[in-house]
């Protein structure tokens, strides 16, 4: 194999408004069957990574959570008449490397390969089998759903996941963010083959789906991947709108008892949309507060001067539609209700007041300035492209990003806290709560008694 | 955030050697890769790698120190002293290092693994001379304020719960090291016991810093968009005025003869039995033959590199015993290291029944050698490898960090393409039949205990204050 080709020539870039920050140059078109393609050339390593999208994660679940992440898991266990492990050797014995997963909004698959031209040949040609050619055995089937309830169960020993999943249901109810894309022990045992295969006929359709490529091959080439991955899958249909998620909730505290040393705390609200109006006030009105690491307020006052937790953060996880506000951090039970109203009274400060003058500059040049940072690598380039394509944002998302930043003051950031922030309606959620160090007896906390 | 990783571990037997080299600026030729390097008048090697993709940098200056320089009673004393490293100089008060970088739009933290303690900026290539300069007044200038660390220790202990202490996984690793391992340092937690935090002192701290902090046992390493001889005066005016020190000879600690297999069970409150399984071996640093190593490096492919390697293939889709499995074997390390095998049962599987089924993969490969096919795809999937990382600048830096700070060099990379395309099959056997045998084994043993939970929901208002 040879990896010597690396033809020296910097197509990207074009100039961004008085900085020497060069930006992408992303091309974008209709494949047949109206699968969308975003593709950015780099010629500067012989690799190409492909990703294809499609909205057919776990919004999609409907009452059988777990059904898209094991319809994605699934794909690559047998297609095109080869079971799992010639799928896994075409790829593997060409070094081309399969990545798949399936999360809230978005599922997808794809491969990293050497664009040298054979190799590439077998490692696109096994993708577009595993995508448009899948069989469903069923003795995969069996297997992976039995591999996902181990998951499962493994997943109930970590307060984390714990939390994060009682704080989704707490913030969406019967919204579809609500349900956990890994499943419950209920729906793993309902999940039918015949689910999978009408999932999959329904969502990986070529209307349904966002194809990135980025990496040395041309247009011509580009264009080609992209014919052949979505050659056989059938048009379709995009999926339908998600329901719009109620903005402000009724309160709630949510105790779950856990025999960890540390409670698990999470605050907040559904959030804002990927394509939000406020999207890019609000993702500078949480970074002084919670979003800018060690240089963020929660950070100076839960750990820097009080040592109460390793980790504590705020953000916005923007979705198709509201995704969640989540402020967090874990500190050893006997802290729990210190430092909970600690953060509580910090977020009631900072909605009421906004950051001061140097937090938010400090914020803008942070963002501004570690722009170029975000797109320094082809993995992190696909991300993007992937993120521009399935959420509809113009294709000069990342021209105008800096400018769209930089246009923001002060009085915007506060104004925006003050109308899509509500610190009276929001969910609190304590996994741990108190029960201290290796306690296995089930005692009901204090607080769930009061 | 202030992380601290153990991936791969990493050491050199003699570091005193370095002492007192007062060579002057000397640049290697370019190679192959874009590597250039020079060593300043105290003893600081500056490693750079040139490249112009995006006009961003790394910056990594790599310590020699790290869990495995600890001794009992004293051991996270790394790692905390790696958190002290924001905690202020003269000229730069607590918590404003991170605080100017964030300002210039970098991203930075810090690593602390066992053979080595990194601290990095990611950021604009205009911001490099600031980076360093940060760097270079921190390396000598800590103040090491009590007040700070009383409240630091306090995140490192929260730390420590959150990584280890409640994760049943993490715990398992924890308390197989150290019955893995007699005296070979890799038997402490890179964290540190709870008992050694809580007895830690901020005077530990200052003898800590003072003995291993000093240009000569530091490497610069930057890749990014630069140029070589300008890092090279950047860093000569920044870092070439500090003092030299005298930095001690670390002890061999060669691990003792293990006579048979060694066990144990953690019974903490958790869901899912887990297995960990580790045979003691060589690493290229520590190997009569490096070919042994290589060997072993390829091996690990063959059972754990893909989705069509052996554990996949007959352990979670043949036979089905396990949810899940793996092998995780440290090429760089300092010390010897273990040739580890871990898994996650199926339901209903035993603990006993998972441990025979890895032991007889083992056995497989002594019976019937590795086939053509099954050699020719870990190769090929090294030679991509080797491609598909230079994606990062990050992980370039790393690499280069790692093999510098255990003394092999960084030209050790060069190697690693061709070292595993001449393993032959019969190699791997003889390294299976000479290392991976019972008298070198230790096996932890998860046994979940109840975790019993229950839950209530208040509506907000009601008193939940105790």
């Amino acid at each position: 194999m040879r990896t010597s080709l690396v033809p020296v020539i910097l197509l990207l870039m074009s100039l961004f408004a008085g900085n020497a920050v060069a930006l992408p140059d992303i091309q974008a078109w209709t494949a047949e069957k109206g699968a969308r393609v975003y593709f950015v050339q780099n010629m500067m390593l012989p690799m190409v990574d492909v990703r294809i999208v499609f909205d057919a994660a776990g919004a999609r679940d409907g009452d059988k959570p777990g059904l898209a992440v094991l319809t994605n898991g699934l794909l690559a266990e047998g297609a095109a008449g080869k079971d799992a492990q010639q799928l896994a050797e075409s790829f593997e014995s060409v070094g081309a490397q399969l990545d798949n997963d399936s999360l809230r909004d978005m599922a997808y698959i794809g491969v990293r390969t050497l664009t040298e031209e054979q190799y590439m040949r077998a490692a696109i040609n096994t993708l577009t089998d595993v995508l448009t050619r899948p069989d469903f055995p069923e003795d995969a089937f069996n297997r992976e759903l039995a591999r996902m309830k181990v998951a499962l169960k493994a997943s109930k020993q970590s307060p984390s996941d714990i939390a994060s999943k009682a704080f989704y249901k707490a913030i969406y109810g019967d919204h579809p963010y609500a349900s956990p894309t890994d499943g419950t022990e209920e729906s793993l045992e309902l999940i039918t083959l015949d689910d999978i295969k009408a999932f999959y006929n329904r969502y990986y359709v070529a209307n349904n789906a966002v194809i990135g490529i980025v990496g040395a091959v041309d247009r011509s080439k580009a264009e080609e991947i992209a014919n052949t991955l979505v050659a056989n899958l059938p048009s379709g249909e995009r999926a339908d709108p998600l329901p719009a998620v109620q903005e402000v909730i009724s309160p709630n505290t949510v105790r779950i008892d856990f025999p960890s040393r540390q409670s698990h705390i999470y605050v907040g609200q559904p959030g804002m949309k990927r394509d939000d109006k406020d999207y890019f006030k609000l993702y500078v009105a949480n970074h002084p507060f919670g979003g800018s690491g060690f240089a963020s307020r929660l950070v100076q006052v839960v750990r820097e001067d009080r040592g109460l937790a390793y980790s504590v953060h705020s953000y916005f996880s923007p979705m198709r539609e509201l995704g969640p506000f989540t402020m967090g951090l874990q500190t050893k039970a006997e802290q729990t209700d210190e430092a909970l109203s600690l953060i509580r009274t910090e977020l009631n400060n900072y909605i009421k007041e906004g950051p001061d003058k140097d937090e938010f500059e400090a914020s803008i040049s942070n963002i501004t300035g570690g722009f170029p940072l975000n797109f320094d690598s082809n993995s992190k380039l696909l991300g993007y492209l992937a993120l521009i394509g399935f959420y509809d944002l113009p294709l000069d998302y990342l021209d105008t990003y800096v400018d769209k930043i930089r246009d923001i003051d002060l009085d915007d950031v506060r104004e925006v806290l003050q109308r899509r922030l509500h610190p009276d309606s929001m969910v609190t959620v304590i996994v741990g709560n108190g029960n201290g160090v290796n306690q296995n007896d089930n005692q009901v906390s204090t607080a769930a008694n009061e | 955030m202030r992380i601290y990783i153990s991936l791969i571990a990493l050491t050199t037997i003699v570091i005193g050697l370095a002492l007192f080299v007062f060579v002057g600026q000397e640049v290697t030729e370019p190679t192959q890769e874009g590597v250039q390097t020079t060593t300043l008048g105290n003893g600081m090697k500056v490693i750079v790698k040139e490249n112009s993709r995006a006009p961003v940098v790394v910056t990594q200056v790599w310590y020699k120190v790290g869990g495995s320089y600890e001794h009992e009673g004293l051991t996270g004393v790394s790692h905390v002293l790696e958190h002290m490293m924001f905690k202020g100089t003269d000229e730069i008060p607590a918590g404003e290092f991170s605080e100017i970088i964030a300002a210039k739009g970098g991203r930075e933290n810090a690593f602390t693994s066992k053979d080595y303690t990194a601290y990095f900026q990611r950021i604009s290539t205009d911001h490099l001379e600031l980076c360093l300069s940060l760097e270079a007044d921190r390396m000598r200038n800590l103040l090491l304020n009590e007040d700070e660390f009383v409240k630091e220790i306090e995140v490192v202990k929260e730390e420590r719960r959150l990584r280890t202490d409640d994760d049943p996984t993490a715990l398992t690793y924890e308390r197989f090291n150290a019955v893995a391992f007699t005296n070979n340092p890799y038997r402490q937690p890179i964290i540190g016991w709870m008992e050694d935090l809580e007895n830690m002192d901020v005077e530990d701290m200052r003898n800590w810093y003072r003995t291993w902090y000093a240009p000569n046992n530091a490497t610069l390493v930057v890749v990014g968009d630069v140029k070589a001889k300008d890092v090279f005066a950047l860093a000569k005016k920044h870092f070439g005025p500090l003092k030299p020190s005298d930095i001690p000879q670390l002890k061999p600690r060669r691990e003792v003869q293990q006579y048979g297999t060694q066990r144990v069970q953690i019974k903490v409150p958790a869901k899912v039995p887990f297995l960990v399984m580790g045979f003691k071996v060589p690493v290229l640093k520590t190997a009569e033959d490096a070919a042994d190593t290589y060997a072993l490096e390829l091996l690990a492919g063959l059972l754990d590199g893909g989705n069509s390697s052996r554990f996949s293939k007959n352990l979670v889709r043949g036979s089905q015993v396990a949810a899940s499995a793996g092998v995780s074997y440290s090429l760089y390390s300092l010390h010897d290291n273990l040739f580890t095998l871990s898994a996650i049962p199926a339901d209903g599987v035993s603990s006993e029944e998972m441990e025979q089924a890895l032991l007889a993969e083992i056995t497989a490969l002594l019976e019937q050698a590795p086939t053509e096919q099954e050699m020719s795809r870990v190769k090929a999937q090294v030679v991509a490898s080797s491609v598909y990382e230079q994606d990062s600048n990050f992980y370039q830096a790393m690499k280069i960090g790692i093999l510098e700070t255990v003394g092999l060099g960084w030209r050790t990379a060069d190697d690693y393409v061709e070292r595993i395309n001449a393993v032959t099959a019969e190699q791997v056997q003889q390294v299976v039949k000479k290392y991976l045998i019972k008298e070198y084994l230790t096996v932890a043993e998860l046994v979940p205990q109840p975790t019993e939970t229950s839950m209530s929901v208040s509506a907000e208002g009601m008193s939940h204050a105790h």
